[in-house]
């Protein structure tokens, strides 16, 4: 068990998220454990006959497109950030949100921490398993890093420029 | 100008805020040199050869005296009393401390200025031509929609970590001196046969290592769709540009392995879902962000000036400087006035903090004070009246801001090059300036006729040299500073990238270079023919014949 940042708060989290070792086989989980499979894995269906619960990872080069028919059935989706500077997956989540609709947990993981998180939320995301080593509440004051913005995102679809003239600012 | 309302204040306190904490944080040992570089970066912060360079932003050039004033006192209170110009219309500073830069981004809040965006893998700082709304020739006005693209591109929240830089351009104007060819993206502002007003969107130009003349990929985008589909294309790039290799990861890689029409059908499948959307631009919010750039109070004047009219007849080194160093102006009695930072012996681009002052006192006594970063590295004067020209020559001569060199060869676009970007392979400034000694008789500068001669200390590019009539980069041979050169690049509509004349050159060897290449232009020239038209008509061999002869 280890905690999250999820909606904003700290929370204790079951999911085990597995990714496949060198020669790309992946490890074996228990069947009751809930578990985040890789797109393939899920996509195989070898993953899905289990007591427990199982979603998917998107690597940043994947297209969230091939989750569609699965949305309905899909607990969580989570996007992995092999590094912060590989912004890839804030188009993902932009997409599952804005296009697909999907409501589920957005779960980013990998190099993520306290200076990506405002944006991460903008974009969709809604849960944060932080990079490991980073103390989870001095980091999760990244979400506060700013009060405003100017764009249309998922969290606020009217852009700045369109609230400023309704108030005649 | 655009006036920053609270919530544009909030943000960039917050973001000050924020990188305070960061640089902190960096310091303390809790972000390693990794995890701040990427975030340094994206505040302007590079780590120099002798200290930090900081870069800030200066919107499409725009800058009040105000908030030229706190440049000035910037520069002489963290720096060494001067900054660079950039040919991104912004300014730097060389010599600022690592732990003070959290100040000196309070001190810039404190005049709506920051410095967002202006390195890193993010959309940089929007430039246009910096005679944009005084100019004689232009359409539309480009700058309320500079601002609509600053504000879509300030923090954006998907766009934060794309694969590589990304510069936008707009040109309102007939002529296009915005470089928009050269850009990742280049915006023409544009009418169509029913008069509604639109882009055409250029995609996939830039400079560096593989210089490339963009593509049309919209000829006519309407103005009310331009976030939604700078969102479309931004967003094909940042999902599929290379992230494998930085010099093949700019926009322009993709688009030519997509081919143009390939990316083109990419970006409007993208759009079809965006398109529409809540960031459409009503006509109300166009007028909003126009508001903020309307006419000052011009007074009315005669469109011929007697005053100035009897000094030109009069003083012959005025005229000349009225030739070279004014543009015409939309308003009858007004110019705009190019304060020359191109002065022989002084670094290309860089101005004192003292300069700075007195341009500022300028601005608010002839004019209604507001400058200009033009991305030639000058500053500009936009609206001075015709009877108050002697007075400003007179002062700008003073203050050594009058070379009446505009557009000429000695007006060379450079890079800060080996003397302090660690990027370097060569330096640029004393070559600079060995060219300016060369050509320092002003009757031979100006029998030349209009020459732009752009150089960069490395492939990176910064100083434009692709784009110069004759452009000189950087090269490294052997840990040795060597000099190439290149005839025949132009920017504006006929943007065009230069070719190499041959092996390059030791740095002693340039003046002369320079100088044979001038007599082949002076022999070979029709009547009043400007160098790169002869350029074009005769080809680079003749140039090379007497650029490699042997002597004997
Ligand atoms: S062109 Fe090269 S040397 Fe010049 S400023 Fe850019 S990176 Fe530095």
């Amino acid at each position: 068990m280890r905690s999250i940042i999820k909606d904003g708060a700290i929370v204790e989290d079951n999911w085990r998220l597995v990714r496949p070792d060198e020669a790309g086989v992946l490890p074996q989980v228990p069947t009751d454990t809930d578990v985040i499979v890789p797109l393939n894995a899920w996509r195989s269906a070898d993953w899905r006959q289990r007591t427990g619960r199982t979603a998917v990872w998107l690597a940043p080069d994947e297209d969230p497109g091939l989750l569609v028919s699965d949305l309905d059935v899909l607990p969580l989706i989570a996007v992995d950030f092999p590094s912060f500077t590989d912004g890839r997956g804030y188009s993902i989540g932009r997409l599952l949100r804005e296009r697909y609709g999907f409501s589920g947990e957005m779960r980013a993981v990998g190099d993520v921490w306290k200076d990506v998180l405002h944006y991460l939320w903008q974009v969709g995301f809604d849960a944060f398993e932080l990079k490991p080593g980073k103390e989870i509440a001095l980091h999760m004051q990244g979400l506060q890093d700013f009060s405003e913005r100017y764009h249309s995102t998922w969290r606020e679809p009217e852009p700045l420029f369109r609230r400023r003239s309704k108030t005649g600012a | 100008m655009y006036l920053y309302d609270e919530i544009d204040r909030r943000i960039v306190k917050e973001r000050a805020e924020q990188f305070r904490d960061q640089t902190r944080r960096f310091l303390a040992g809790e972000l390693s040199e990794e995890e701040f570089r990427p975030l340094r970066l994206m505040n302007g912060l590079y780590i120099q050869r002798h200290a930090p360079m900081l870069r800030i932003a200066i919107p499409y050039g725009h800058l009040s005296s105000r908030q030229l004033r706190k440049l000035a006192h910037i520069a002489r209170t963290y720096d060494r009393g001067y900054g660079h110009f950039t040919t991104r219309q912004n300014i730097q500073f060389n010599w600022p401390a690592l732990e003070q830069v959290p100040d000196i981004l309070d001190e810039l809040a404190e005049v709506d200025m920051h410095a967002i965006q202006t390195s890193g893998n993010c959309v940089r700082n929007t430039t246009t031509d910096a005679f944009a709304g005084v100019a004689a020739d232009e359409l539309i006005d480009p700058r309320p929609y500079c601002e609509i693209i600053r504000q879509w591109s300030t923090l954006h929240p998907e766009f934060a970590f794309l694969p590589r830089k990304f510069k936008i351009a707009v040109s309102g104007s007939t002529e296009d001196r915005a470089a928009t060819w050269v850009h990742d993206i280049g915006l023409h502002v544009v009418r169509d046969e029913g008069g509604e007003v639109g882009f055409k969107v250029i995609v996939g130009g830039g400079l560096g290592r593989t210089p490339m003349v963009g593509e049309v990929i919209r000829p006519f985008l309407p103005t009310r769709h331009l976030l939604t589909y700078l969102d479309a294309v931004l967003r094909v790039y940042n999902r599929f540009g290379r992230r494998d290799n930085k010099y093949k990861a700019r926009i322009k890689i993709l688009v030519k392995a997509m081919t143009a029409e390939g990316f083109a059908a990419k970006v409007e499948d993208e759009w079809q879902h965006l398109k529409d959307g809540p960031s459409t631009l009503r006509d109300e919010d166009v007028a909003h962000f126009a508001s903020f750039f309307v006419d000052p109070p011009y007074e009315t004047l005669p469109a011929f000036s007697e005053t100035l009219a009897a000094r030109l007849a009069e003083d012959r080194v005025f005229a000349r400087w009225v030739e070279r160093n004014t543009r015409l102006h939309r308003h009858p009695g007004y110019r705009s006035v190019v304060l020359s930072l191109k002065k022989t012996g002084v670094p290309p681009g860089d101005i004192t903090a003292e300069q700075m002052e007195h341009a500022a006192d300028w601005a608010d006594r002839f004019g209604f004070g507001e400058l200009r970063v033009a991305h030639e590295q000058n500053l500009i004067l936009p609206d001075v009246r015709e009877d108050d020209l002697y007075t400003v020559w007179q002062l700008a001569r003073e203050q050594g801001f009058a070379t009446p060199n505009i557009g000429l060869l000695t007006d060379i676009i450079c890079c800060p090059g080996g003397d302090f970007c660690s990027l370097a392979n060569a330096k640029s400034i004393p070559v600079a300036q060995a060219i300016q000694e060369r050509f320092d008789n002003l009757d031979h500068l100006y029998d030349l006729g209009e020459i732009d001669c752009n150089m960069s200390g490395c492939m990176n590019a910064c100083g434009h040299h692709h784009i110069g009539n004759i452009g000189i980069l950087g090269v490294d041979k052997n840990g040795e500073e060597w000099y190439q050169i290149t005839l025949g690049g132009s920017q504006g509509n006929h943007t065009a990238i230069g070719k190499v004349i041959g092996p390059s050159f030791a740095q002693a060897q340039i003046p002369d270079v320079f100088e044979k290449i001038m007599q082949v232009y002076l022999e070979q020239r029709q009547a009043s023919e400007p160098f790169i038209d002869t350029v074009r008509r005769i080809g680079l061999d003749p140039f090379k014949e007497r650029v490699y002869a042997k002597h004997h």
